[in-house]
């Protein structure tokens, strides 16, 4: 499904991503694991296709088509779906509003039909109550003045709504306690399917506790250096990245 | 919410250069020579037949604006205006003054069929009850058609040309007109007491909810015509009153002057609420052509416990040079003034307001939304006064400014002065710009970059859109992402 090739990615005449190999098929949760400065999150934004990430070789594909040529915009209406580390305030702008936004957009380049009023106010309604979101953040504007726990939750309604093929977690667990870490992962857990990818970005075991991945990445210096199963995840718990990060310098 | 979906298709629907009232009206008209003299204000005093006392007015205005010079304060830049180069009067020719509908040119309600404003009352009656509003329509130095008059009259209220009003009523024009501008107060202001065309009277009498919203819109015709229309509006004891105003103009390579007067009076217990949506022709992004806005607004809370509010979204004109003001003179009264103002392409705004606080117990609100793109400049500049008399006097100003991408400027101005200690006057004001983080935020989740900066920049302005009367603060919101065209990437 993802296919990533000898990816080189740089900012700023940076050179982050060296030579990054990696694929993900569907069904498949693969975590990527790393040091801080890894390049963990540029991957992220390079997938995703942010602006100033500038691919200098190498090659990405969703489902055999190449992502390079896209905008983020694009891509997300292929399927693809970041859940940021920090998620974004959007004063102003209510949630409910932006999620209407967001599904009717990525609808349209798809050259579907808008949902329904009542419709998407239902699906809405019933997402976030799985989540044990209430209904008045929806009235409230996007992200603003919400705990981190609380901007988590919000990325996972999200991805429950907009129901992408591959979604990138970035970090997901960074500054969440462990009831709203199991709230999130449980979010995560009711959206594995046959058809859908993910890739779970994290520095911590802890996270693959509650979101058992079928393969563990190891990133250190923009490349991957060791992939395993979930066994190596425990084996970074216990020894740390240290052998790792030698091993690329 | 689904204004929001309306303005992002708005935003992918229209071209670079977006203005869309752009079209000209092919129309004879009938023209005072041009340039200004004695003689010209007394063409354009007997075209309209007035009383003498109102032609002794406006020539008493006119040997004073020849004394005056234009100001400079403000932080626009222009070349020098050829006074003697200009059109102060045109009239459609088919038209001598208010007529009934049928005898309107069919022309001329084409244009505003273009512009979406219903002139034809049966037609606006089949509209949804609630959402009726009265229209004065102003066509370059004339108006020529005020719809519901009839029906607001049976409640006593006065809604009619002011040129019309000087014959009917003259003697209500008489005690209040110049009462809250005076005719010397600024240079433009003195060249519209000498020169004003037409523009809408209203009178509320006491008591009276005015029972529909009163609007009036204004449409440049005629090449090298400046419009100088002239409002006023009276609010008597215990009366309310809505008011909208709405302007545009054709696209042309030169600048055009526009230079009005707004005049509010709120006696005891009375309220206006004054809405603006100016969307005159801005120029191309080069910066040719559009209108330049010199205008002069002010409302008096001449009564007690009376109140004035200002909104206005100001996305039109080459430049504007404009502050609508409160004197808030009466005892608890209140003044209160919402703006939104975008600039784009190389667009000049200097725009704020003044409450000025006399009375006790007086307190105001400002909230100003700025919001510039393209090579634009955007200052606020407002000024709040205590008056040593104006025990416990409050203001609360917050001023937000907005950037869009790295050759626009915005600037905050504001004057405080309180001469009373027991005066709170508070002042918040931030500049933020849209970040990449999240405009990439909003593209991840299948937002373009456009519809991204135009839910942001609706989300921004958001507080000061609720001020508006529900139908226009949709109109408000698709205006602000058609002006925002092309300002991303």
């Amino acid at each position: 499904m993802l296919k990533i090739d000898n990816l080189h990615a740089r900012v700023d005449d940076k050179e982050i991503i060296k030579g990054l190999s990696l694929s993900v098929k569907a069904g498949e949760v693969a975590a990527i694991m790393g040091p801080n400065g890894s390049g963990k999150s540029t991957l992220s934004y390079v997938v995703a296709g942010r602006a100033g990430y500038e691919v200098t070789d190498g090659s990405i594909s969703l489902d055999g088509e190449s992502l390079l040529d896209m905008e983020a915009n694009e891509r997300a209406a292929k399927g693809l779906f970041l859940a940021f580390q920090y998620p974004l305030e959007i004063p102003g702008v209510t949630t409910m509003t932006f999620l209407k936004a967001a599904m009717n957009a990525q609808r349209k380049q798809r050259g579907e039909a808008e949902m329904s009023t009542p419709d998407f106010i239902k699906t809405v309604r019933t997402a976030a109550d799985k989540l044990g979101i209430k209904q008045d953040f929806l009235r409230r504007p996007l992200n603003v003045g919400f705990s981190g726990g609380e901007k988590k939750r919000m990325e996972v309604l999200q991805m429950m709504l907009l129901q992408p093929r591959l979604a990138i977690l970035d970090e997901t667990d960074s500054g969440l306690d462990i009831d709203a870490l199991r709230i999130v992962a449980e979010g995560v857990n009711a959206l594995r399917s046959p058809d859908r990818g993910f890739l779970v970005i994290t520095h911590y075991q802890r996270l693959l506790d509650y979101i058992k991945p079928d393969s563990v990445h190891v990133l250190s210096s923009g490349r991957i250096v060791k992939s395993g199963g979930p066994e190596l995840a425990h084996e970074l718990e216990r020894n740390g990245y240290r052998d790792y990060v030698a091993d690329a310098a | 919410m689904p204004a929001v979906q309306e303005t992002v298709d708005r935003v992918k629907s229209v071209d670079v250069d977006a203005y869309k009232y752009g079209f000209v009206t092919d129309i004879e008209s009938e023209k005072a020579p041009k340039g200004l003299n004695e003689d010209i204000v007394r063409y354009i005093s007997d075209r309209k037949s007035e009383p003498a006392w109102m032609t002794q007015w406006r020539l008493d205005a006119y040997q004073r604006w020849l004394t005056m010079t234009e100001p400079k304060w403000a932080r626009v830049d222009y070349p020098p205006i050829d006074f003697q180069d200009l059109y102060y009067y045109s009239a459609p020719k088919s038209m001598s003054g208010p007529q009934s509908l049928d005898e309107v040119d069919p022309e001329i309600l084409k244009t505003y069929d273009k512009l979406g404003i219903p002139l034809r009352e049966r037609e606006a009656l089949l509209g949804i009850p609630s959402s009726r509003v009265a229209v004065d329509a102003v066509f370059d130095s004339v108006s020529v058609a005020t719809t519901f008059k009839a029906e607001l009259a049976k409640s006593g209220v006065i809604f009619c040309p002011i040129s019309e009003a000087l014959q009917s009523h003259p003697d209500l024009v008489r005690q209040y007109l110049g009462t809250v501008v005076p005719v010397t107060d600024n240079f433009y202001a003195t060249l519209n007491s000498a020169v004003f065309s037409d523009g809408s009277f209203v009178y509320i009498p006491p008591g009276v909810r005015c029972p529909m919203e009163l609007s009036t819109y204004f449409r440049i015709n005629e090449r090298n015509t400046g419009q100088f229309e002239r409002t006023l509006i009276i609010a008597d004891k215990g009366s309310y009153v809505s008011y909208l105003e709405g302007c545009t103009a054709p696209m042309r390579d030169e600048n055009q002057l526009h230079a009005a007067v707004v005049e509010l009076i709120a006696l005891d217990d009375a309220e206006i609420k004054y809405s603006t949506v100016q969307n005159w022709y801005p120029g191309d992004s080069d910066g040719k052509g559009g209108i330049y806005n010199f205008v002069t607004k002010r409302g008096d809370c001449r009564g007690a416990r009376s109140k004035i509010s200002w909104t206005q979204v100001e996305t039109g004109s080459a430049i504007t040079w404009k502050y609508p003001s409160c004197i808030l003179r009466g005892d608890d009264s209140r003044g209160e003034f919402y703006s939104i103002a975008i600039s784009n392409g190389k667009q000049q705004v200097d725009s704020g307001t003044k409450m000025l606080h006399l009375g006790k117990n007086t307190s105001s609100r400002i909230i100003s939304k700025g919001i510039s793109a393209g090579r634009s400049n955007n200052t606020y500049r407002g000024q709040v006064f205590a008056h040593r008399k104006a025990q416990n006097a409050r203001n609360f100003t917050n001023c937000d400014s907005l950037l869009i991408g790295q050759q626009c400027g915005a600037h905050t101005i504001p004057y405080i002065e309180s001469r009373n200690a027991s005066a709170v006057f508070e002042h918040e004001a931030t500049t933020s710009k849209i970040s990449e983080d999240q405009l990439f935020y909003c593209m991840q989740r299948g937002l373009s970059g456009e519809e991204a900066t135009a839910l942001i920049v609706n989300g921004f302005v958001r507080d000061v859109l609720q001020q508006l009367p529900m139908e226009f603060a949709v109109e408000a919101q698709k205006l602000i992402a058609v002006s925002l065209e092309g300002s991303v990437g």
